[in-house]
């Protein structure tokens, strides 16, 4: 297992569709690194395992779970977790993240991450599904943050200090989704640079950034995390600052919905590298003086 | 607790019918996010593995079909490639669409489609694996056919409907054959083939595909005079549908 801090692979990086699986071969390789959620490779074979294979030959590759449903109050499915460590050993990924949120319920998948309470009892539950998943793969892996829609009254732990507590039960690190960041704070009315200020950067191993929407319904405090568009100014601006406090975390862009053409995905891309390059170089002048 | 708790929010969220779950903080209207979200997103994943299906019905009626469908049979797995086998099967007895009778066929070739795709991957064997051997082994051989292969037989012009709603041909449905159709369905590299079947092509197929020895294969076409055993045979090797001889 790595130390925190220790990064595995470094600059920016993309989730892959299968609708850009060519131009990812065909490209120069300006994006240095790829994410995939291991649930769309659980096939036996075909064009997914393909080109997967392909382009992990020429690049580092993380995978980001979706399904272990690892807040859920139900046991782990066994069944899903060998699946994922028969991926962990064949595409020997640099990253391997999940959520802090459920997906399963009595064997019933909802294809959603969805928010729990953050409790005594459920802090147990997380640090021992945490455990059982690092256990079974022999690798830590990265838990992060959610966004969320709705509070619990039964809450007792903010959500900080909760992931702070299963990263020291567990050893694992912390994956921070800065778009769920500001997601978060601005449904529940809170700062998102409040939270921001208390998150602990030194378990950070990879930063996501993806688009938002704001609620058509009439909720105009409402935002939804639907990663089908570009990344909104307020998150870069997140993004710039935490980047400026904390120096360089691997940042992935994520585009789920509503796919762009390749070259508008590589261009989130190269503007996180951009402020990831300001940043260095701000570094630079400072160790110079 | 959390179990009492978890199990309330999971059925408010797939019936929509039911109260917003006791214990939410805030406006309980923003549950609906993700009763949208579960409902959205499944209804998006049937869609693209069923895009001719929803071409056929159109965006509305698909989605009121597929959120039927989610109710009746939501996923039983977080590997949502899997999700959507039981679709044709529940569109036979989706009473709204009656009125298209080769919808669930459609379906059934849209599925085969998906799973050959995401079949295992295997080589196409060539028919030069039948050459060299004397007779007697000849008749003992059994086919193993490509993991991706799906044969499937409809009373409908399935793969013709099928064909016309590809972004590559003109959609011209007023020529569509009047009878029914035999579809092999097979993927031997990274593209899936649609191929339609000759009756007695389509029953040759089914007979090899079987596992039955070459040497029965070839009594039987004794009864049947319109198998073409050589040229059917050919023309398996020749899309790739078989992948070891043994």
């Amino acid at each position: 297992m790595t130390t925190a801090g220790q990064h595995m692979i470094s600059g920016c990086g993309a989730g892959i569709k299968p609708a850009h699986y060519r131009d990812i071969l065909g490209q120069e390789p300006t994006v240095g690194w790829f994410e995939v959620h291991p649930e769309n490779y659980m096939g036996a074979g075909g064009p997914p395992h393909a080109y997967l294979t392909e382009i992990r030959q020429r690049h580092a590759l993380s995978l980001h779970g979706v399904g272990l449903s690892i807040g859920g109050p139900n046991p782990l499915d066994r069944a899903h977790l060998d699946r994922l460590k028969t991926l962990v050993d064949r595409y020997e990924p640099a990253l391997v993240s999940e959520h802090l949120a459920w997906s399963t319920h009595q064997g019933q998948y909802f294809n959603d991450l969805l928010a729990l309470p953050y409790t005594q009892e459920t802090l147990n539950l997380v640090s021992d599904h945490v455990d059982q998943v690092q256990e079974h793969l022999g690798r830590r892996i990265l838990l992060e943050n959610p966004s969320t829609y709705v509070r619990f009254e039964a809450s007792t732990i903010d959500e900080i200090p909760f992931l702070k507590e299963v990263a020291g039960r567990t050893g694992c690190g912390l994956l921070l989704d800065i778009n769920n960041v500001f997601v978060s704070c601005t449904n529940h009315g809170e700062s998102p640079e409040s939270y921001l200020d208390g998150f602990p950067f030194d378990l950070v191993g990879e930063v996501h950034l993806a688009g938002h929407a704001v609620d058509g319904g009439g909720d105009q405090g409402l935002l939804i995390d639907t990663h089908d568009r570009p990344v909104a100014d307020p998150v870069w601006a997140l993004y710039t600052r935490v980047i400026g406090q904390a120096g360089a975390f691997p940042t992935l862009i994520e585009w789920d919905s509503d796919i762009p053409e390749w070259p508008v995905l590589a261009g989130e891309v190269a503007r996180a590298d951009s402020i990831l390059a300001a940043a260095s170089s701000n570094e630079g002048a400072r160790d110079v003086a | 607790m959390w179990h009492d708790t978890a199990g309330q929010f999971a059925r408010s969220l797939i019936d929509p019918d039911r109260a917003v779950p006791d214990g939410l903080t805030g406006d309980p209207a923003r549950f609906n996010v993700y009763r949208n979200n579960v409902a959205v997103g499944l209804q998006d994943i049937l869609g693209e593995t069923f895009p001719v299906v929803r071409e056929l019905v159109g965006d509305e009626f698909f989605s009121a079909m597929a959120r039927a469908f989610i109710q009746a049979l939501p996923p039983r797995s977080p590997v949502l490639i899997d999700y959507g086998g039981g679709f044709a099967d529940f569109i036979d007895g989706f009473t709204p669409a009656r009125s298209l009778p080769y919808l669930a066929d459609v379906a059934r070739l849209e599925w085969a489609r998906h799973e050959s795709y995401h079949a295992a991957d295997a080589e196409p064997a060539s028919i030069d694996v039948l050459t060299g051997g004397n007779p007697s082994d000849i008749e003992n051989l059994r086919f193993q056919m490509h993991p991706s292969l799906r044969l499937m037989r409809s009373d409908w012009p399935v793969a013709s409907i099928w064909q016309a709603h590809q972004a590559n041909t003109a959609s011209d449905l007023s020529s569509l054959p009047e009878e029914g159709e035999q579809v092999m369905v097979v993927r031997p590299h990274l593209s899936v083939e649609v191929r339609c079947l000759e009756p007695a092509a389509f029953e040759f197929a089914e007979r090899v595909a079987s596992g039955t020895p070459l040497g029965r294969v070839l009594e039987d076409s004794n009864d049947h005079p319109e198998w073409d055993a050589s040229a059917c045979l050919g023309a398996l090797f020749n899309v790739g549908a078989v992948c070891r001889v043994v």
